[in-house]
């Protein structure tokens, strides 16, 4: 299963990283004959105003992906901070961040963005920032549950009792310890800010065009979905692709790390 | 009772827990010595105290409980009780340390046994990771451990539980300490490893020069290990004495049952 991922990663990661050199057009080219079904000069056939769908799909691919990988390395630096704080020392410092996890955790995702991008314009940084605090409560749960826990086993005691202190003691003997939770959780996350990145673009709340993203791409075709299906279709298997890349990757990891069973 | 070359003068020690703001007190004011280089047992039933006296000396608090100690706690002259968390966090490793009952559980998983004994060394006794690694080596051998340079890369859960014990005692005195606390250190061993584990203890408390503390509820694991006993029952010290005199005539009756409660070979046909 985890092998399955990886390899699905592999091959995300290629597309993206590749993209410029693969994309037979520029995403912004346009050709004439606008919604055009599959050639061989174009693979997936052409959007409403003759841009080849398929290089629109790879370079579309980098937006999306650098959003959503940059949100949650934000987020996942976040709460491994604060989920280790709030477990690792606990008792008002645990309740204080808590509770205020729990007011950011009980935002609907699209009201906060739509409230962040209405306030302060829909530019990346902001779209990058909003999905980062909406995944942030999520992680750090994760992160301190397992802490709790880990704190009280007697190695922590063992290690007090030879004068280790207590910022090394959270790193060094509670943090790697609660790792794999935290890689499943953050496989996870990505799976589901692939959904919600592709979701506000589709709502024009994502990064200002021209630069393509699936989201965008899926709202424009829209429309002429029943003239070039491919313009829907294809769209609509990257952003499935993508999610279920990270989706296989967190079974996998939990199968190969065992969550739980320890 | 004043003795001025005692490492370790204990007076008045109380200790006392609040559990959902009910106070029960655990340890009611026990006043004890310990020599330097002297090998001391403290013997109870669970729940007497021995521990909770062990880890105020450690001025460790069980984690998730609040504990108030009272008296005093005068090692080389300095109260335990009263001096800044920095200076204690220097004294635990260097010049007390401690050996816990469950091998199993007081290792780090994630680390290789040689990382955490480095790990000692350097903090402690300030070596490069170098230097650290080849004292590690030293160290794992004059415990018992067989090819202790290969073993050093190992984790923890390729250990038996004895070897385990093993690598907790290097630990505990990588950096040679002068009070060696051991809290039950073969109850979670198999029999036939206990006494490799009493024997390793008292040749490097004799080697290194230790003080050394022996908690069990054993009277068998005390018995031609230490000098002096103190026989701990609900937070008092009941009796206290050269090992050889209790023994031979225990006057309190807690004493008595306890040794009592040793089976012997020669008695155990005949009580059938």
């Amino acid at each position: 299963m985890v092998a399955i991922g990886f390899v699905m990663l592999a091959a995300l990661l290629a597309i993206v990283i590749l993209g410029p050199v693969i994309a037979p057009y520029s995403p912004s080219k346009t050709s004439p004959g606008s919604l055009a079904g599959p050639s061989a000069a174009h693979w997936l056939g052409t959007d409403s105003i003759g841009r080849d769908v398929l290089s629109r799909l790879i370079i579309g691919g980098r937006g999306t992906l650098l959003i959503t990988v940059v949100a949650v390395a934000i987020a996942l630096a976040a709460g491994l901070v604060l989920g280790l704080v709030s477990g690792y020392v606990g008792g008002r410092v645990d309740q204080a961040i808590m509770r205020v996890l729990d007011v950011v955790f009980a935002f609907p995702v699209f009201l906060l963005a739509i409230a962040v991008v209405a306030a302060l314009g829909p530019t990346l940084q902001n779209l990058i920032l909003t999905i980062a605090i909406v995944y942030t409560p999520t992680l750090a749960r994760v992160v301190r549950g397992p802490v709790l826990s880990v704190k009280r086993w007697d190695h922590v005691e063992a290690a007090r009792s030879v004068g280790v202190g207590e910022f090394a003691i959270a790193i060094r003997h509670v943090l790697p310890l609660v790792v794999s939770p935290i890689l499943v959780q953050t496989s996870l996350t990505l799976a589901n800010t692939i959904f919600t990145v592709t979701a506000l673009s589709f709502l024009g709340l994502g990064p200002p065009p021209p630069d393509p993203n699936w989201g965008s791409m899926l709202a424009e075709a829209r429309q002429f979905m029943e003239l070039a299906p491919l313009t829907v279709i294809g769209p609509a298997a990257a952003i499935v692709f993508a999610s279920l890349t990270f989706i296989v990757l967190a079974n996998g990891l939990r199968e190969m790390l065992d969550v739980g069973s320890r | 009772m004043d003795d001025p070359r005692a490492l370790l003068q204990v007076r008045d020690l109380t200790a006392q827990f609040n559990r959902d703001g009910v106070p029960s007190r655990v340890v009611n004011g026990i006043s004890f010595d310990i020599a330097p280089g002297e090998a001391v047992g403290f013997v109870g039933e669970s729940g007497c105290g021995k521990s909770v006296t062990a880890r105020a000396i450690m001025r460790l608090a069980p984690e998730g409980s609040s504990v108030a100690w009272g008296g005093r706690i005068l090692f080389r002259g300095r109260d335990l009780l009263r001096i800044e968390e920095r200076e204690m966090r220097d004294m635990r490793g260097r010049r007390i340390a401690m050996v816990f009952q469950d091998p199993m559980t007081s290792l780090n998983p994630v680390m290789t046994v040689g990382a955490q004994i480095d790990d000692m060394l350097c903090r402690h006794a300030g070596l490069s990771r170098r230097a650290a690694r080849r004292r590690t080596v030293e160290l794992l051998g004059l415990v018992g451990i067989r090819d202790p340079a290969l073993r050093a890369d190992d984790h923890p859960h390729q250990f038996s539980g004895g070897m385990r014990q093993r690598v907790l005692i290097a630990i505990a005195v990588s950096c040679q300490p002068d009070l060696l606390i051991a809290d039950e250190p073969t109850t979670a061993l198999d029999v036939t490893v206990q006494a490799q584990i009493l024997r390793l203890l008292m040749r490097l408390g004799r080697e290194l020069g230790m003080a050394l503390m022996l908690i069990t509820h054993d009277f068998g694991v005390i018995a031609g290990m230490v000098e002096r006993v103190y026989v701990m029952h609900g937070g008092d010290i009941v009796e206290s004495g050269e090992v050889d005199a209790l023994f031979a005539g225990p006057q309190h009756p807690y004493t008595r049952a306890l040794l009592a409660a040793v089976p012997r070979i020669e008695t155990a046909g005949r009580t059938t």
